[in-house]
């Protein structure tokens, strides 16, 4: 019985979200993309007065770093010491 | 006619297309294979592709492509007689919608999960796809013009309807809130919102809200419709967690209750139907049933915006390929079973013949009222519930279908007219672009007159558009099934069925605003009647084209769409 709850909530939760899954996801990916601009800005050759503490993020987001040049337009990585392809 | 029979039969003819007809379609045509790795799984990124269960996804589905409009297209069709809209939207779900909204599945799962604009271009042309656009943006127009008058005329024709319309929003904003903010368990949300919303539909029975005969130098739907598109544009601005989500959902699960009560309280109460099977004594001014029934009814029997879900969002989270049977063409008989309620409101909902000719004195004048009226005595007949709390339920139904379709049309047509600055290099925000619908919705719902009355005028406009989308999506697959060299004819009779009533229509309706001199809508016809003519140039040339080159093996397309890059360009 408890399973079946589980499975109809679940279904529920699934109804309600997937319409827009969509739409956050993007809105959230504008926001991560917004959010290492400023953690990069120093090193496109933007003066950053926070850089000394943001410095300390830039391998968290090596990561998607790949994907994020290729949004925005960049076939290769635009920073010389950020190598990803 | 006793509506049970008609009920029965209707049912049982869209069962037996789902049993019989989709098996075949899924076999002999389209070959679903469930071996086949689907765009979710073989893309699978947790925000577009996700493989999800075949009865949500259907749940999805459904209520994305149901709205108003399966209600208002049989609702102003019957008055031609019960026995053609009845045949129009049974038959027409079995072998035209049903067999549309698979294909269209279908099409989008084996390329990668491409929306219909990408595959008019791979399979029509480099044109098709701007044909696409063009089409896609004056649906939307026609959409946006049409529903604020049906909400207004309900708002107007039903005043206990007025305080739940208003209310659901604050219904919606709530849930949206304990949701998010407060993260609550969501079936006790869904199941107080539920309750929340049908308490304001108690309330709105006790306190009916009527306008004075005029509101600042306007009329009540002149006033209701400015107060629609002011809320729509405000509501296409804000974060769609906000109203959008949470309206969307309390919509879906007030579609599931109404059909319930609908259908529960035609088989307890069993009513006669009073309108004549061919009404042979049609109200002056009333067009030809031919071929005007057939773009009346739309949705409901064949509709190109399901083609657009069915591609957009579907296709990428099905989990399976033989999923697609029971999603898309099940979809289609959901649509259908609510067009046939409509068919039996409007037809068994009276007393006698001569309630029915009142109320249906004039073409465009019974529609959605009509179905509130008939489908409440029905609902009071068969359950209990008082005459005017019935017709407020049903009202209220009808106006948040119509509403949360128009929030979404500002909001994607504001996506398009942006779209239109960019290719002309001007960029446009979100509030100059929201604005800029605004005007260009409320003129043409204004362009017949001061009462918003051009919204209604363009129904028959708006069916054939949305047919001509249909028509787009049915040649991409009988290009795709020609060159395959599988059975094309279930898909080649329905097509050329459906662009010949277009084009057809279009001329019609282009003398009458002629006659009329109602220049707006002509020059919409004449845009329509453009697109529809080019429509049917790119399938002739893209089948002819299909026909005479080399067969390609089953998983040819999706090869190529790998090459070329293709993924969704929504």
């Amino acid at each position: 019985m408890r399973e079946r709850w589980r499975a109809f909530s679940a279904g529920l939760h699934e109804f309600y979200v997937a319409p827009y899954r969509r739409t956050f996801a993007r809105a959230r990916r504008d926001e991560d993309d917004l959010f290492r601009l400023l953690v990069m800005s120093e090193m496109l050759g933007v003066p950053n007065p926070a850089s000394y503490y943001t410095a300390e993020l830039l391998p968290v987001l090596y990561d998607g770093f790949h994907d994020w040049h290729r949004r925005m337009g960049m076939e290769r990585s635009p920073l010389e010491n950020y190598r990803c392809c | 006619m006793n509506s049970l029979i008609l009920a029965v039969v209707g049912v049982g003819m869209m069962m037996a297309g789902y049993l019989l007809y989709s098996r075949f379609l899924a076999r002999r045509v389209y070959t679903l294979d469930a071996t086949f790795r689907t765009p979710s799984h073989e893309l699978e990124d947790g925000v577009d592709y996700v493989p999800t269960n075949k009865f949500i996804l259907w749940g999805h589905h459904f209520t994305s492509v149901a709205g108003a409009a399966p209600i208002v297209g049989p609702a102003v069709a019957v008055i031609w007689g019960w026995l053609p809209a009845f045949l129009w939207v049974t038959l027409g779900t079995v072998f035209f919608a049903g067999m549309h909204d698979l294909g269209a599945l279908w099409a989008s799962v084996r390329n990668r999960g491409q929306s219909i604009g990408s595959l008019s271009a791979r399979y029509i042309g480099a044109r098709g796809s701007r044909l696409f656009l063009v089409v896609i943006f004056l649906l939307l127009l026609m959409v946006n013009a049409a529903f604020a008058v049906v909400i207004a005329g309900l708002l107007v024709s039903t005043p206990t309807a007025v305080i739940p319309t208003w209310g659901a929003l604050v219904v919606a904003v709530l849930i949206g809130q304990a949701i998010y903010r407060f993260k609550w368990n969501l079936p006790l949300v869904s199941a107080v919102g539920v309750a929340a919303l049908y308490s304001l539909i108690l309330l709105g029975d006790r306190v009916p809200v009527v306008l004075p005969e005029t509101v600042l130098g306007l009329s009540p739907e002149a006033f209701w419709i400015i107060v629609l598109f002011v809320y729509a544009a405000i509501a296409s601005v804000l974060p769609v967690w906000v109203l959008l989500q949470p309206r969307d959902y309390i919509n879906g699960l007030q579609l599931f209750i109404g059909l319930g009560l609908l259908y529960g309280a035609v088989l307890i109460f069993r009513p006669e139907v009073v309108a004549p099977s061919f009404n042979t004594n049609v109200p002056e001014g009333t067009p030809g049933i031919m071929p005007l029934l057939f773009v009346t009814v739309a949705c409901g029997a064949v509709s190109g915006f399901h083609g657009i879900v069915s591609s957009g969002t579907s296709a990428k989270q099905l989990d399976k390929e033989t999923d697609a049977r029971f999603v898309g063409y099940f979809g289609a008989v959901g649509e259908g079973l609510l067009a046939l309620g409509a068919i039996i409101a409007t037809t068994a909902g009276f007393r006698t013949l001569a309630d029915w000719e009142e109320v249906y004195s004039a073409f465009n004048e019974g529609g959605v009222a009509a179905f509130v009226t008939g489908g409440g005595s029905i609902l009071n007949a068969g359950l209990g519930i008082p005459t005017s709390l019935s017709a407020t339920i049903l009202a209220t139904m009808a106006v948040l279908f119509a509403a949360t379709t128009m929030d979404t049309g500002v909001r994607l047509q504001r996506f398009v007219v942006q779209e239109i600055g960019d290719v002309i290099g001007v960029k446009l925000g979100t509030v100059i672009a929201t604005v800029i619908v605004l005007v260009v919705c409320l003129g043409l719902t204004f362009s017949a007159g001061a009462d918003g009355s051009g919204g209604m005028i363009i129904w028959p406009l708006f069916g054939t558009t949305n047919q001509i989308l249909a028509g787009l999506t049915l040649a991409i697959l009988a290009v795709m099934l020609v060159r395959k060299r599988r059975p094309v004819l279930p898909i080649l009779i329905p097509l050329v069925f459906v662009l010949f009533i277009s084009v057809y229509a279009l001329i019609i309706q282009l003398g009458g605003f002629l006659a009329e001199g109602n220049w707006l809508l002509l020059v919409l016809d004449v845009i329509i009647l453009i697109a529809a003519v080019w429509v049917i140039v790119e399938s002739a040339v893209a089948l002819n084209r299909a026909r005479t080159a080399t067969p390609e093996a089953d998983d040819e397309d999706e090869r190529d769409s790998v090459v070329t890059g293709g993924g969704s360009q929504e």
